[in-house]
Order: structure tokens, then C-alpha cells, then sequence
């Protein structure tokens, strides 16, 4: 186990914690060639908090053969290793493999395609610099020629300042350039339309003064325009970056490839791409279905969660259909391939979801509406101020200069700074509370939702069984049937095996598993243990043996006399009823939908106190609800974690997934919380909503700021000292705004001291199994 | 207005000096990492002295 403190970890890294090492093979597919024979592969370790972990990564991994080095970066969790591919590449992952495990560092390979490093984020903090540097240079000149400086001196400086504006704007402006012109060439207008129109001609209006030995000249009120805006934006990108990285980082559920049985009987580890119909793939009992198949031979359990949202596990046999994405639990598997990843049942979703994008691809950003009416007003006002003077005195230079400095004065530099100041922050707050936001809109959307729509299994419900007759049961019963249930991959056994007492002393079992059945296990006396379907455990006789219908059962017995009844039931995710409640005191809706059958979905809609739920919905139904919502006005957010509710997470207005969802889903929500809670729900409407109202109120000073400064420029008062003042001034009053949200008053956070404990417990048990 | 000849190309390269040394050090990938920057300079190795 890493060295840190428990309780820092959140529950998706807890989760990634139990998973297994990635494959050889799938390493492989996942390097890249460095050259000279060396490759390198990037792993993510989520154990890894602080320096000694990074010391003693760094120090062991070059330890095993092969490897050259290992660098650890602490920010995004990752280790890159560069690795000697020339002899044996495949022993050299295992053993690395091996070793993270070893070291109680378990990796896993990165979730999405996309791993480059962010191209637009150094272009932006490039152009913040160019436009830092020349800011302040310029601003340093403008002082002294305010504070009184001679006619040839003041020229001169004009000159200096010219200079280095003119590269400064090209570079750093380009950015608002390119936007404003893609804009108008849409016929539309944009914030960044009165930016660049503003900047260009303070800078072409005072290279006319300038060479005219003019006394006023704007050069630095168009480069500190430059520097606030891009400062703004580049928060912006930060914030988004930050979540697009931790959702990368988490585990991904769907394979890379498939080891694949050639007509030869050889095996070979394909790419998912290169895997065609009617080749025959060998499925381990863990591994998830690559793509749709057939069952030729074995028999075993599997997960169908991710297609119909149903918990309980089912039986299949050969010439059952398996979905790609379901998971394979007990059994090894044959299956026949019957559609390429294309096509497969992963891709159709993909497509539904592309065809259902629309529910939120016709919203228009805070800042881009205020902008659309904002913009207009400001060049009719400057184009008014043009002609008015030109009435008044006929002289075109005073009435182009009075126009140009409306414009700066106007220029919505607090309104580019204040959306997303706001946004950073409240985007930090939910942060602090393991909630990622994908963007700025994302918020915006949040706000505004009036219904919530849930899904059952994984999202109000864990998902996963827990023993509820631990009570009732003898408890030698129950250590014996814990103890056989170590071995399994089944739900039920795994839920059977967290009461296994490791410090008891039992004899050695020799286990068997038989897929779809169940256990058997055989004592060093003789005895023969079987855990598992009445049928299997009573060897055929009293079949009969159901003592429940809604909850699912393991029976344990011994040399065929029934011993106990082990009964599970799916239990409701953490915070589901106070989310349920506070959610109603927002005034929010909630409604369940769900793939489920009638009678759980029913039990737990009473449970939490939720009257409306629909049960056994496929996707497309989900999408229709959506839809029908949407059409009768209203804002609906869906949360969802399952394949199955991909579709319906991008219908929606806005959406919001747990760190376990489906990769498809992870990246279709614009919300993904990473705590247990789902208490994260409220949170994120109530900060969102917080920060709606902050946003306005920032549009309101704004507003004021231009009611007192804008009559004053119309009246030719305006001097550039006096438009720095304002422009800083109104700047630095937003941002104290905006940092209002940082008051933990304002929004309740929920008790995370709960998550950290139960999170500690998982942490002691996860790391033993590591180190047996 | 002598000294200005000197002292405005002196305040602008040391301006431009702090700009290329932001964009080289961005360019060399120190800030890709800021959290662990934090932790390695604590790590002074084995803290032993090296043997011949």
C-alpha cells in the first residue's frame, strides 16, 4: 500500500485499487517506439500522493530486467517506464506488471485515446506572456508620459510603446482574431467581435497620433485589454483540463483487443480494430467481451449491467449472444465473433448518442447571449459618438478618437473576466467534493435544471450485492462459505468473501468452481462443501429449496445436507435519500427509469420516497423520456452510470455520471462525481446555481460600471490614463466578486470524514491481498 | 533624455529576458509536473556519502 495517509484517496481510486494488473498485451498495444529498440508505456497509478512514493517507484521499477527507467508524474498520477523491447517485450511487462502490484501500486493504462499534451493550453500561456511582458512595458511608458513628460520624450516613448504593441497584438491577439472572424463569417457576433474590432483600432488610431506628434495615445489600454482577456480564457481552458485529465486517469472498462484462436489453434493478441467477424476468441473468466459474439463452448456467469441495467448475473451457455462490453465472471469462454467493433453493439450506442446530441447542442453560453446584445449596442454607440462629433466640431480626428476611446471604455473586458473567474472557482469548490465538470457551460446548464432523472442499478443502487441475513446465519456457517467464496469471481461469492476472517483457523480447502453453478470445495477429512444454487448445493433433491423471490440466495451444504441460506440484496448507494430529499428542497423533481424489473424498481422508488419511476426501459426509451421532457419545456438532468444510459446522457440537457460508469457514459456526462455520495448531485446543482447568480450580479457591475464611464468617454472625457483606471478598476471588482464563492457559507458541503473512514477499511483489506 | 538611451533598452531586455527564460522553462516541461517539483526537492537521495 502507497506510504500516505488513508482518506485521501477517493472512491474511483479505491476501485482502481482492486483492479487487476492491465495484460501484457495490452501494454504493448498501448507503447510506443522511442527508437533504438527502446518503447515506452504510460501507466496510471492512482496510489501514488506524495514524495517517497515517487522516490521508491522510481528506485524499484529500473530493478526489474529490461527496464531502463521510470518517471513519475505526481500531477496526473502517471508513470511513463521505457522498457528494452529487443528480447522478450512480453516477460518484461509481465514482470512490471508484477512488480507495481509487488510494490502495492496497482496500474492500470490510461481510459481515452487522446493522450498528447494539451497543444491549446501553451499556446494560450504563451500569449499570456507575450501579452504580460507587453503590458507591462508599455504601461511603465504610458505612466511617465501621463506623469508630465516633454513633447519629444513623450513622441518617443509613443514610438517604443508603438513597437512593442504592434508583435504583441499579432501574437496574442490572434486568438481572439481567428474567433471573432469565424463569427462574422457566420454572420454572427461574439464577445471576441468588439474585442478585436476595440484593440484593432485603439492601436490604428494611435499610430496615427503618434506619427502625427498627437498628445493621446491607447497603446496600453489595447495590450492590457489583451493580457485580462487571455487571462480569463486561459483559466478557463485550465479548469476544463483538469477534469478531462481525471476522467481520463480512470480505469478503462472497455479491452483493447482480444486474444484470438487461429485455425491452427495458436492464440494471438489482436487489436480491437483487427478483430473480424467469425474469428473465435478465448474469454477469461474477469475479461470483458470485446465485441458482439456467440457462445461456441463454455459455460458461465456474466454481468449483463452495462446492456439492461439489471445487477443480477446470468447464466450463459453455448449459443448465447454477448453483448461487447458485458462481463465474463466465472467461466473461460469460447465465443465466435459475429460483428467487428464497428459494428458492435458499443458502436451502436456511440451512434445513438451522436444522433441524440442535439439536447444540448443548441445551447448558447451566458456570455455568448449577453454578447449578441451587448456587442450591437456598442459599435451603434461608438458609430453614434462618431457622427455626433463630426456634427458638432467637423473635425474627424477628435470625433475618432472620442469614438475609439467609447470603444475601449465599452470593451467588455470585466464580462470576459468575470464568466470565468466565477467558474474556476466554483468549478474548484465542486472539486474539493470529488465532482469534475467537463466545462464552463456544463454549469451554466446545471443551473437551470428543473428535473432529475435517475437511473436504478450503479446509480442510485451500488450495483454490487451485500450479504442481509449475516445476522441470522451461524457464524461458523458463514466462515466457512467466506472462506470458499475467496476463490470466486461471482458477485454474490465476492460479497460472501468481505466477511472472511483471514486470522481464523480453517482447514485447507481443495476448490473447484463450476461455472453458473457455484463452489465446491473439498476438506482435507473428506467433506465435500458446495456453495451455490439449490439445485448444485442439494446434488439435484429438494429442488425445490426458494425462500425468497426479490432477493438473491447461495445455498451452502455439506456432503449434500443443506447447511444455510445466504440471502443478498443490492444496497442504495450512499446519500441516495438525503440526495433525494435535498434535491426536493431545491425544488428539483426526481424520477427513476430504469432497465430493471417492476418489483425492485418499486421497492426502492418507495424507499427513497420517489413516486414516479418507469421499469424495464430500453435505451431508446430512455432517450424518448428525454425528449419528451426537453419538448414539454423543461430542463431535465439524467444521471446514469450504465451503457445503456449513454444515449440519454447526451439527450439530456445536462448529465452527470459516477467514476464507475461505462467509459462511453464517462465521457458523454458533463458532471462525473468520484466519491461514493450521491449526495454529489444537489451539490453540484446548488453550486451551480450559486454561481449563476454570482455571474449576473458580475453583468449587473458591469453594467453600472458602464453606465457612469460610458457618458463620460461619449463626452470626449476619456483621456487613456483615465480609461486604464477604469478598465483595471472594473476588473479587479469582479474578481473580488467573483471570490465570494470561496466562502464555505454560501454552500453546504456534504461529510466527507464518512467517506475517508469506510475508505480506509477498503484501503487495509486491498493492500494484504496485494501483499499475500 | 541622454540617459534614456541607455536605460529603455536596458529595462526592456531584462523584460524580454524574464519572457524568453518563462517560455524556455515552459518549453522544457517544468511545468508539467508542479505537485511533484514540490516532493523532489525534498528527496535528497540516500543522504550518504559516495564511496570510491
Amino acid at each position: 500500500m502507497s506510504c500516505c495517509a488513508a482518506g485521501t484517496e477517493s472512491a474511483a481510486e479505491l476501485e482502481a485499487l482492486k483492479s487487476e494488473a492491465p495484460s501484457p498485451e495490452e501494454m504493448w498495444l498501448s507503447s510506443r517506439p522511442l527508437g533504438e529498440g527502446r518503447r515506452q508505456v504510460d501507466l496510471i497509478v492512482p496510489g501514488v500522493h506524495c514524495g517517497a512514493c515517487i522516490a521508491l517507484l522510481e528506485k524499484e521499477l529500473p530493478k526489474v530486467a529490461s527496464i531502463d527507467h521510470a518517471r513519475v508524474n505526481l500531477s496526473t498520477r502517471r508513470v511513463s517506464v521505457v522498457f528494452d523491447d529487443r528480447d522478450h517485450p512480453e516477460t518484461v511487462l509481465t514482470a512490471l506488471g508484477e512488480k507495481f502490484n509487488a510494490l502495492g501500486y496497482p496500474a492500470h493504462l490510461p481510459g481515452g485515446a487522446d493522450e498528447s499534451a494539451d497543444p491549446v493550453f501553451r499556446d494560450l500561456l504563451k500569449a499570456l506572456a507575450v501579452a504580460g511582458f507587453a503590458s507591462m512595458n508599455v504601461m511603465l511608458l504610458s505612466v511617465s508620459v501621463w506623469s508630465g513628460a516633454e513633447a519629444a520624450t513623450r513622441d518617443l516613448f509613443h514610438w517604443i510603446s508603438a513597437l512593442i504593441a504592434a508583435p504583441a497584438l499579432v501574437y496574442s491577439g490572434r486568438i481572439f482574431f481567428t474567433s471573432a472572424w469565424g463569427a462574422l463569417r457566420h454572420g454572427r457576433a461574439n464577445m471576441d467581435v468588439p474585442i478585436s474590432l476595440g484593440v484593432i483600432l485603439a492601436y490604428a488610431i494611435s499610430l496615427h497620433e503618434t506619427i502625427t506628434h498627437g498628445e493621446h495615445a491607447y497603446f496600453d489600454a489595447s495590450v492590457t485589454l489583451l493580457f485580462f482577456l487571455l487571462a480569463g480564457r486561459t483559466l478557463d481552458h485550465m479548469m476544463r483540463e483538469k477534469a478531462r485529465s481525471a476522467v481520463r486517469n480512470l480505469v478503462r472498462l472497455s479491452p483493447r483487443g482480444a486474444m484470438v484462436i487461429k485455425e491452427d489453434g495458436s492464440r494471438e493478441y489482436l487489436a480491437l480494430d483487427e478483430i473480424e467477424p467469425g474469428m473465435r476468441l478465448a474469454i477469461a473468466p474477469g475479461d470483458r467481451i470485446p465485441v458482439d459474439g456467440r457462445i461456441v463452448s463454455g459455460r458461465s456467469d456474466m454481468d449483463f449491467a452495462v446492456v439492461n441495467g439489471e445487477s443480477a448475473p446470468q447464466l450463459v451457455e453455448a449459443g448465447s449472444l454477448t453483448p461487447a462490453g458485458t462481463l465474463n465472471l466465472t467461466g473461460p469462454l469460447v465465443l465466435e465473433a459475429t460483428r467487428s467493433a464497428r459494428n458492435s453493439f458499443l458502436a451502436e450506442m456511440v451512434s445513438m448518442m451522436e444522433a441524440a446530441e442535439s439536447g444540448r447542442a443548441g445551447y448558447r453560453r451566458i456570455a455568448d447571449r449577453a454578447s449578441a446584445i451587448y456587442a450591437p449596442a456598442v459599435h451603434l454607440l461608438a458609430l453614434g459618438t462618431f457622427i455626433g462629433w463630426m456634427v458638432v466640431s467637423g473635425d474627424w480626428r477628435t470625433a475618432m478618437m472620442t469614438a475609439v476611446a467609447v470603444l475601449i471604455i465599452t470593451c467588455p473586458c470585466a464580462l470576459g473576466l468575470a464568466v470565468p473567474v466565477v467558474q474556476v472557482i466554483a468549478a474548484g469548490r465542486l472539486f474539493e467534493n470529488g465532482i469534475m465538470v467537463k466545462d464552463g457551460s456544463a454549469m451554466e446548464r446545471m443551473a437551470a435544471t428543473d428535473h432529475v432523472i435517475f437511473d436504478k442499478t450503479g446509480t442510485l443502487t451500488q450495483g454490487k450485492p451485500r450479504l442481509i441475513n449475516s445476522a441470522s446465519v451461524a457464524p461458523d456457517h458463514l466462515a466457512i462459505a467466506a472462506r470458499i467464496a475467496r476463490t470466486s469471481r461471482h458477485p454474490l461469492s465476492q460479497a460472501l468473501a468481505t466477511h472472511d476472517q483471514p486470522a481464523t483457523d480453517m482447514p485447507d480447502f481443495d476448490i473447484v468452481e463450476s461455472p453458473g453453478d457455484g463452489v465446491e470445495a473439498i476438506s482435507a477429512d473428506g467433506d465435500v462443501y458446495r456453495l451455490g444454487r439449490s439445485a448444485f448445493a442439494l446434488d439435484g433433491h429438494n429442488e425445490g429449496f426458494e425462500r425468497a423471490t426479490d432477493a438473491s440466495q447461495v445455498i451452502l451444504s455439506k456432503n449434500g445436507q443443506f447447511l444455510d441460506v445466504f440471502l443478498f440484496s443490492d444496497q442504495l448507494r450512499r446519500g441516495a435519500a438525503q440526495a433525494v430529499a435535498r434535491l426536493a428542497a431545491l425544488g428539483v423533481d426526481a424520477e427513476i427509469l430504469s432497465g430493471d424489473r417492476e418489483a425492485p424498481v418499486k421497492a426502492l422508488s418507495t424507499e427513497l420516497g420517489v413516486t414516479d419511476y418507469v421499469a424495464g426501459v430500453r435505451p431508446r426509451g430512455k432517450v424518448e423520456r428525454v425528449k419528451a421532457l426537453t419538448e414539454a419545456g423543461g430542463k431535465p438532468l439524467m444521471v446514469g452510470d450504465g451503457l445503456n444510459d449513454a444515449p440519454a446522457l447526451s439527450a439530456a440537457h445536462v448529465s452527470m455520471a459516477p467514476a464507475s460508469a461505462a467509459d462511453v457514459g464517462r465521457m458523454a456526462a458533463d458532471f462525473v462525481f468520484l466519491h461514493d455520495s450521491l449526495e454529489a448531485v444537489p451539490l453540484a446543482i446548488a453550486v451551480s446555481r450559486k454561481a449563476g447568480s454570482l455571474i449576473r450580479q458580475n453583468f449587473a457591475l458591469a453594467v453600472i460600471y458602464n453606465c457612469v464611464a460610458v457618458p463620460a468617454a461619449v463626452l470626449g472625457h476619456a483621456t487613456p490614463l483615465i480609461a486604464a483606471l477604469a478598465m483595471s478598476s472594473s476588473s479587479i471588482l469582479v474578481v473580488l466578486n467573483s471570490l465570494r464563492l470561496r466562502r464555505k457559507t454560501t454552500v453546504e458541503s456534504f461529510a466527507r470524514p464518512v467517506a475517508g473512514q469506510s475508505g480506509a477499511d477498503v484501503v487495509a483489506g486491498a493492500g494484504l491481498e496485494a501483499s499475500a | 533624455m541622454n540617459n534614456l538611451i541607455f536605460l529603455i533598452p536596458i529595462a526592456l531586455f531584462l523584460g524580454a529576458l524574464g519572457l524568453a527564460a518563462f517560455l524556455w522553462s515552459m518549453k522544457s516541461g517544468q511545468y508539467e509536473d508542479l505537485d511533484g517539483a514540490a516532493w523532489r526537492v525534498l528527496d535528497d537521495g540516500d543522504d550518504k556519502p559516495k564511496t570510491d
